[in-house]
């Protein structure tokens, strides 16, 4: 690619986060998705994301697969860790590594086609274990690298850029998340920051299985009249049931609201999430009315977008295991080794 | 907001901030892409049409595109360690002069028919050489009359060939008289109604300000053998009449005319040179590198010093005494210098230059002659036409409006030369010719643009200087030895390429925020209008600086603007490498005032 490198040069106004970075010290590589594809916006959001959170980007780590999708981590967060696995297997790599060390951020992205056709059963089970990450599927409904194929989240009776309809029902990830057992789940749009960047916040900050289904236009391959996951279409069907303000730590509110057009949920590590009311009532709490609310909406052809479940108390693969409080890969040979008097007791406990 | 008028060719002249801070409008960054590839002949002749000088003005301008100049608000100081610098517009422009084909005479245009019509122009500086070039070059016949031998004016009078050697100057003035029908005639003009009396169809005043303030406190009649005019003493010294001066030297002043009179003392035997000045050192009218130099070569620079008398014994200067005095600002932040009550300071010195000031002085205009000047001596003119009570006769230069420098000086000429040929063509000299723009988009492929869009964070390079010792031994020895070919690309490759603009296309947009995402600079946001105080608060970065515009587009399908604060913009064309649809594309706008010869060009 020719694209030159991002200048260095930056707004006289940028400023340092509490851990010392500016918002451009959390980029990575140039891009070299096709210009205007929504991936590259997604990653914009975690960058912005990553800063207003002031984490240190060295105790982030983002996994992916394959696709243009699972190529995106490249493009963001540069000091980080990360791990590019073979096709539709980043889950099972992303849950060994947060066993080995539970204390960094772990941050999983995907693409419809890694994660809900070679990688699904993966999917299903990363979100019934519960592990401590912030899971992000590039949902454009193909497979953009290999030359916009329909995926399996391609809604039936979208048209391909060649003309032909899709005529196989839709997955649709986030039915499947929360049925799965995921403690954090909404849908946003790459073309929508506004939407998106706090609930990348607000699911970062989430101590369980965070996941994102971010609709976002593959401009080579899906973005023509006819798709579904077109930038036009998506701005046309989009269905906000509410917009997040992320809130670190116990800040006041000061903004003041209507009375009931604000829910505030706080998690588990004292951030808050605020809800602000769009239209509707509708209750981020409540698992079955937010599986029904998110069917009703496909059935109704709308892109229901949001934080549509939270459980603001999770449980997560270290709870389910009962591991030690330390993380694993800092254990010594002393621990993992107690001794053949350790062994006997053991053993005759087994008799 | 209302969507941005792209058709205004002021609205992307603005963004070009050196060319729009220039007086004369001279197309800045074309001239330095010129240089960066070598094209010093091009580079030469763009400048030469806009501000007639490139040689001259390269050594000497007073550079007002400088600090205008978009990279000393876009550079980062930890980047370039160092402060925030503009580039230097001035000194590679002497680059196209150096640099140029020997052959350059070739390019310049040659007197055609003549067209009957006769000039004069009173003085031959940097004004009146501007009009002869434009009128001639259109058929008139110009005589310009000057009391010194030499056309020039103060750039040969005044200036030190240390700064600016004679020959660049006679290269320069030849290239003008060279076009033909330019008549010098060595000539003190006494009498405007003797000149109007011959028949002129226009009479250009390009006479100068050429009178020094003199020194007004006890003992300066007593000690006048050693007490000089600084305009006189320096053109004493260019035409060789004065060689020597006293070991001990006080400059009184903070101008640059001051800092031209040290810096020769210093050549000519003072050893002890220092220039004495009432204001405070920001204050000072002289140009900080000026300063710069001067304190480079040992002298050094007092201030608050009021000089109260003039110390001498024997009828011969013994030195100076000085009040000392600090600022003292009333409640609407105006400044007065106050006596400070410490005691007085006395200077010794063998010599004094006075250069507290210059005045315009009209001896030959008489009362009756049709001129009118208001209170301050200077003339009643029209500012657009330089046009003055006389319909025949126009001003310009120092002696239009006061001393101010030889760009402007040019940028007059040029102005008052369109008012001359529209008046003698019957057309209102009021109806200003607009400038002639051409538009070009500089996509080459799909990430490649015709011009290096990589903005690099190179710090400002210095010009090499020759050592200090051997330059202030021959007052002849020019200082500044100008920039080397790979010294000056590498100077020319920080310039932004300001007239490469973005433009917008609002129905092209899909609003997929690839160029928000990928400009380094945060110029661009999609958002809801409002008015343009209340939106520069919530664009992706706040847009603080008004005097640069918000360039507002529409037409997008969400209803929302597309608002780019110009301000920062490093013209690096990645947005435009990221719009999938070619909604923002890298245009070339190349904007040239308009001369004489095209006057009639309508706005
Ligand atoms: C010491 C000094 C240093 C300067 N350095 C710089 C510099 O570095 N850069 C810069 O941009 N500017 C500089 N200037 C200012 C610059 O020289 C002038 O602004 C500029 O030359 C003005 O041009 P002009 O066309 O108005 O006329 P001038 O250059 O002033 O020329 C006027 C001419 O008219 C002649 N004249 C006047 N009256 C008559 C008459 N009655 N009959 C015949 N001839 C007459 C004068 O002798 C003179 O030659 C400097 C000025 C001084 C004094
Ligand atoms: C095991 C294996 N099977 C098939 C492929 C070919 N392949 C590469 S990317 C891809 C689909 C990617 O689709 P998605 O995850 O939606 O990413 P996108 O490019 O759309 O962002 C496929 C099938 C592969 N690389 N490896
Ligand atoms: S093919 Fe589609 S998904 Fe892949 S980079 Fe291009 S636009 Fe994005
Ligand atoms: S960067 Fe270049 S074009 Fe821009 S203002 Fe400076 S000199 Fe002019
Ligand atoms: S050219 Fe475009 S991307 Fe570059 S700084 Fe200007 S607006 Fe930003
Ligand atoms: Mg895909």
């Amino acid at each position: 690619m020719t694209y030159i490198a991002k200048p260095r040069l930056h707004h006289p106004s940028l400023v340092k986060n509490k851990a010392g970075f500016t918002r451009r010290d959390y980029e990575g590589a140039v891009s070299t998705l096709c210009a205007g594809c929504g991936h590259d916006s997604i990653s914009a959001a975690i960058i912005q994301a990553s800063y207003e959170l002031d984490v240190l980007p060295h105790q982030i780590a983002k996994l992916s697969g394959i696709g243009c999708s699972s190529k995106a981590p490249t493009y963001f967060l540069g000091a980080s860790h990360g791990f590019n696995t073979v096709h539709g297997r980043m889950p099972s790599v992303m849950t060994g590594a947060n066993l080995a060390n539970k204390n960094l951020v772990y941050m999983g992205v995907s693409g419809d086609g890694d994660s809900a056709s070679i990688g699904l059963g993966q999917f299903a089970h990363i979100m019934r274990r519960g592990v401590n990450m912030t899971y992000i599927v590039m949902n454009n409904g193909v497979y953009g690298l290999t030359k916009g194929q329909f995926s399996a989240t391609a809604d039936k009776g979208s048209i391909s850029k060649k003309g032909v309809a899709n005529s196989e029902e839709p997955i649709d990830l986030v039915s499947l998340a929360i049925m799965m057992g995921a403690t954090f789940v909404g849908r946003s749009f790459s073309g929508d920051k506004h939407q998106l960047v706090p609930l990348i916040k607000a699911a970062m900050a989430h101590q369980g299985a965070a996941f994102l289904d971010v609709i976002s236009p593959c401009v080579a391959f899906n973005n023509h009249p006819g798709s579904t996951k077109s930038y036009d279409y998506v701005r046309e069907h989009n269905e906000a049931l509410n917009r997040i303000d992320f809130i670190e730590g116990r800040e006041e509110i000061t903004t003041s609201y209507d009375a009931g057009t604000l829910t505030t949920v706080q998690q588990h590590d004292g951030s808050i999430l605020r809800l602000r009311k769009l239209g509707e009532d509708y209750d981020a709490s409540n698992k079955v009315g937010a599986m029904t609310r998110v069917q009703e909406g496909m059935a109704a052809g709308e892109v229901v977008t949001g934080l549509l479940y939270v459980d603001p108390s999770p449980k997560d693969l270290h709870h389910h295991l009962n591991t030690v409080d330390a993380p694993l890969n800092t254990l010594g040979d002393a621990d993992l080794c107690p001794g053949s008097s350790a062994l006997e007791k053991i053993n005759a406990s087994l008799r | 907001m209302k969507p941005t008028d792209i058709a205004n060719p002021d609205y992307f002249h603005k963004v070009v901030d050196c060319q729009w801070a220039c007086p004369a409008h001279t197309p800045v960054p074309e001239y330095i892409r010129l240089i960066a590839h070598g094209r010093y002949s091009d580079a030469y002749m763009i400048n030469w049409k806009s501000n007639v000088f490139p040689g001259i003005l390269g050594r000497t301008c007073d550079r007002p595109c400088e600090p205008a100049c978009r990279r000393s608000r876009v550079e980062d100081e930890t980047l370039v360690k160092g402060k925030k610098e503009p580039v230097a517009i001035c000194r590679l422009k002497r680059v196209a002069a150096d640099y140029k084909d020997d052959d350059i005479a070739a390019h310049m245009p040659k007197a055609p028919e003549k067209n009957g019509k006769r000039i004069a122009c009173i003085g031959g500086g940097p004004s009146s050489l501007t009009v002869a070039r434009d009128l001639a070059v259109i058929g008139y016949e110009i005589v310009i009359y000057d009391q010194d031998p030499k056309l020039g004016g103060f750039i040969r009078t005044q200036i030190p060939h240390f700064r600016l050697p004679e020959s660049v100057i006679d290269e320069e003035v030849g290239y003008i008289t060279g076009i033909g029908n330019i008549e010098f005639r060595h000539q003190r003009v006494d009498s405007m109604k003797a000149i109007l009396a011959e028949g002129y169809d226009a009479v250009f005043v390009g006479s100068g300000a050429p009178r020094g303030r003199d020194l007004d406190v006890p003992g300066r009649k007593e000690a006048a053998a050693n007490i000089h005019i600084g305009l006189d003493w320096l053109s004493s010294v260019s035409f060789g009449h004065i060689s020597k001066v006293g070991k001990r030297v006080i400059v009184l002043g903070g101008g640059n005319t001051a800092m031209d009179c040290c810096r020769t003392a210093r050549r000519l035997g003072g050893d002890d040179v220092k220039v004495i000045v009432r204001s405070g050192f920001e204050e000072m009218k002289a140009s900080p590198w000026e300063k710069e130099d001067a304190m480079g070569e040992d002298i050094p620079i007092l201030n608050m010093l009021v000089p109260k008398e003039v110390t001498h014994k024997d009828g011969k200067i013994t030195g100076v005494l000085f009040e000392k005095v600090k600022a003292e600002y009333d409640a609407k932040g105006r400044r007065s210098l106050v006596p400070s009550g410490e005691p007085d300071e006395h200077h010794e010195c063998d010599d004094v230059l006075v250069a507290i000031g210059q005045e315009n002085s009209f001896p030959w205009i008489e009362k009756d002659a049709g001129i009118e000047f208001d209170k301050w001596g200077l003339p009643r003119l029209n500012e657009k036409t330089f046009g003055s009570s006389h319909p025949k006769v126009f001003f310009g230069g120092d002696a239009a409006f006061g001393p101010k420098n030889i760009i402007w000086a040019a940028a007059h000429g040029h102005d008052a030369a369109i008012s001359i040929h529209k008046m003698l063509i019957g057309e209102d000299p009021e109806d200003r010719p607009a400038p002639g723009v051409t538009v070009a988009s500089q996509k080459m492929g799909i990430h490649e643009w015709s011009y290096d869009n990589a903005p690099t964070i190179d710090h400002r390079l210095k010009v090499p200087h020759r050592p200090k010792q051997e330059a202030l031994k021959d007052i002849m020895a020019e200082v500044e030895l100008g920039f080397d070919p790979a010294l000056a690309f590498k100077e020319a490759q920080r310039c932004l390429n300001c007239d490469v603009q973005t433009v917008f296309t609002g129905q092209l947009c899909i609003e997929c925020d690839a160029c928000v995402d990928i400009c380094p600079m945060d110029c661009i946001t999609f958002t809801d209008n409002g008015e343009e105080k209340e939106l520069r608060t919530r664009l992706m970065a706040p847009a603080m600086n008004p005097t640069q515009d918000i360039y507002i587009g529409n037409d997008l399908k969400t209803g929302r603007i597309m608002a780019k604060d110009e301000d920062v913009c490093l013209h690096c064309g990645l947005c435009a490498e990221r719009c999938p649809t070619g909604a923002w594309d890298m245009r070339k706008y190349y904007m040239e005032m308009t001369q004489a010869e095209h006057a009639c060009r309508k706005q």
